[in-house]
């Protein structure tokens, strides 16, 4: 057991390492020399110069991956080039907005997508099982953008149930504001995550130990909650846990739409002002988090999987 | 009271319904089980072996159905219950074991929670001594040092050790009917000889009933005191072992008694084997089904289905059979 976490845990190394020399070798490909851009057309020679070794940019390539790779250690990332604030701050500033309305929405997805997946797997095949799957296709089908519009325009403008956008730190009207985006987000990613928790289900309802538990004398009811719920949440698990560093980054759309100062809206500004040492940081970032949490899913599975634990 | 069944299946019939229409898996079989004998269903994959022993304990799963027949378990009728009253007969009054010990167990639960749970369904024991049960079945079915064993997790035995937990779990209630379908098909030789030992010694033990279903005649010579050959849904011939082995009636039995090697100590001849193959059920030939593999076929094969017919055997079980040649004495 503590072997094979160990070996999961030392298996990460070479694969940050990778990711780390991928990320650099791409934003020099794709970065240009940011000095230009900072100055503007009117600098001259010596103060690129300047800039070039205050920003490190005269250095070896080698010196230079060196030091990205003390500011992945350190979680010091430098400034931004467009608000010269530390990225680091900004990150960490951008993560309660993100994370809040990214928790309520995903759990809110979560209990709800779950409880129907149930339904229209325990009643496979029957009228309530075929309209669940109706609705998902339907509900998949339409775009965020026309959520977003209907929500902002009809209950937040027109029935006045909701604030239309912005964004409130103190707690209670955090929720008031953070409702509508996380019941949008819910409309968007029930409809796929009722579909994937069903087939996870279902695969699992004609395997043979059913079979042998209803010969058992169990009841339907009973065999489904007990041996098909747990054999299922295999799969589950490993879709849960792999969406956990995409909330972290909250999500560009909505977090723009309804003006949340997260970690998405953080990313698109970076875009719109090419700034690229907030960019390099954030995709590190979120590297790394993908990383820990395919590892926390590999540790995860030895809980519910004990073919896993021997290995 | 040597004559009266334990279980009698009488003109069972069980239709699929599938895209291409109706399909009758199981065409009126009935059959007599006697209390702590073994009767044995013979037939290739596709015979509806596998849907008779799932129709006794009414667990055929859509889109078949039972649409005709009795399924009488010491005269009650099981076919009328109600799916609460057959999941006191399931695992308490007839168990079932099946083909595959590999996915049979569920992976994710230690065998003795298995085990556990098939007694506690049944029995309203606590805990402590439906543990202290299922290490007593595990000694029984031969599991080494049971106390340690019933915490495995399935994957943590050999085949033949799961098919002994299968089995222990089957006999947790003391059923008077065990239904085995294929239970050695997926082990080694050496593993099926001890599994069929064990079920053996069990049935002489506890007076029970076995229902053997296999496509292997060596396991039915070996085990069962009455056979059913059953082809394409349809039971074609029916005897005590003795009978059927020595003075097969029906060409197909006949057949299939040749391609076994080495029967009537003729070792080193060719095997034989049956021609063609099992006809689909979707498109049966009228007449008698086995028509197109039959080497003694007949204008009048063609024409009309033969009825099963009773020709003689013992008396405590009939020796049937469905063949034209034994109703007409042509």
């Amino acid at each position: 057991m503590t072997a094979y976490i160990l070996k999961r845990i030392i298996y990460t190394v070479p694969i940050v390492f990778g990711v780390a020399l991928i990320m650099f070798s791409l934003f020099h490909l794709v970065g240009g020399d940011p000095t230009y851009q900072m100055l503007g057309k009117h600098a001259d020679a010596k103060m690129i110069a300047d800039l070039r070794s205050e920003l490190g940019l005269d250095q070896s390539y080698f010196n230079q991956f060196l030091l990205y790779l003390k500011q992945i250690m350190t979680f010091d990332f430098g400034r931004s080039f467009s608000t010269r604030q530390k990225i680091s701050e900004m990150i960490l500033s951008g993560l309660t907005p993100s994370f809040s309305l990214a928790l309520l929405g995903f759990c809110l997805t979560l209990v709800l997508s779950l409880v129907i997946a149930m339904i229209s797997a325990y009643f496979r095949g029957k009228v309530i099982d075929k309209v669940v799957v109706v609705f998902c296709v339907l509900g998949m089908s339409i775009s965020a953008l026309a959520y977003i519009l209907f929500g902002q325009y009809f209950l937040a403008y027109k029935m006045g149930w909701f604030p239309i956008s912005g964004y409130e730190s103190e707690m209670p009207y955090r929720l008031q504001y953070l409702i509508m985006p996380a019941l949008i987000w819910v409309a968007v990613s029930v409809g796929v995550d009722v579909r994937f928790f069903r087939t996870a289900l279902l695969d699992e309802v004609y395997q043979d130990y059913v079979r042998t538990a209803r010969a058992k004398g169990l009841s339907d009811f009973f065999v489904f909650f007990k041996h098909v719920l747990k054999n299922s949440l295999i799969p589950i698990i490993t879709y849960l846990v792999i969406q956990i560093p995409f909330l972290m980054l909250g999500s560009f759309l909505l977090e723009s739409f309804f003006g949340i100062p997260g970690i998405g809206n953080m990313t698109i500004d970076a875009i719109n002002n090419s700034d690229f040492p907030v960019l390099k940081a954030i995709a590190t970032v979120m590297s790394l988090m993908v990383i820990f949490f395919n590892l926390l899913t590999d540790l995860l599975y030895t809980v519910v999987d004990p073919r896993v634990r021997l290995k | 009271m040597k004559n009266i069944p334990v279980l009698s299946v009488k003109n069972l019939k069980t239709q699929f319904q599938t895209e291409h229409g109706v399909v009758t898996a199981v065409d009126r079989v009935s059959f007599d089980v006697f209390s702590g004998k073994t009767l044995g269903i013979v037939g290739e994959s596709g015979c509806g072996k596998s849907v008779t022993s799932l129709s006794i304990m009414k667990l055929v799963s859509d889109p078949g159905k039972i649409v005709e027949g009795e399924i009488l378990l010491r005269d009650r009728n099981l076919i009328p219950l109600s799916e609460k009253d057959m999941r006191k007969i399931r695992g308490n009054e007839i168990s079932m074991i099946f083909q595959e010990p590999m996915t049979s167990l569920n992976p994710v639960f230690t065998i003795g929670n298995q085990i556990i749970e098939a007694i506690q369904v049944h029995q309203s024991i606590s805990k402590k001594d439906a543990r202290k049960k299922a290490i007593e079945l595990l000694t029984l079915v031969g599991i080494p040092s049971p106390e340690k064993r019933i915490d495995d997790y399935p994957h943590q035995l050999s085949g033949g050790m799961r098919q002994r937990v299968m089995i222990a779990m089957a006999l947790s209630c003391d059923p008077s009917v065990l239904i085995a379908d294929e239970p050695t098909t997926a082990l080694d030789v050496t593993i099926q000889a001890q599994i069929l030992e064990l079920i053996k010694k069990i049935q002489s033990e506890r007076e029970m009933s076995v229902v053997l279903i296999t496509h292997d005649l060596g396991v039915v010579a070996e085990v069962c005191d009455h056979v059913v050959v059953m082809y394409a849904g349809k039971i074609v011939e029916q005897a005590d072992v003795q009978t059927l082995f020595s003075n097969p009636k029906h060409p197909y039995t006949r057949g299939l008694l040749k391609s076994l090697p080495g029967y009537r100590g003729n070792v080193k001849a060719r095997l034989e084997t049956i021609p063609g193959m099992v006809p689909s059920l979707h498109e049966l030939p009228k007449g008698c089904r086995f028509q197109t593999r039959c080497s003694s076929k007949r204008d009048i094969c063609e024409k009309e289905e033969p009825p099963l017919k009773e020709i003689g055997g013992i008396e405590s079980f009939a020796h049937s059979v469905r063949c034209i040649k034994e109703v007409t004495d042509v």
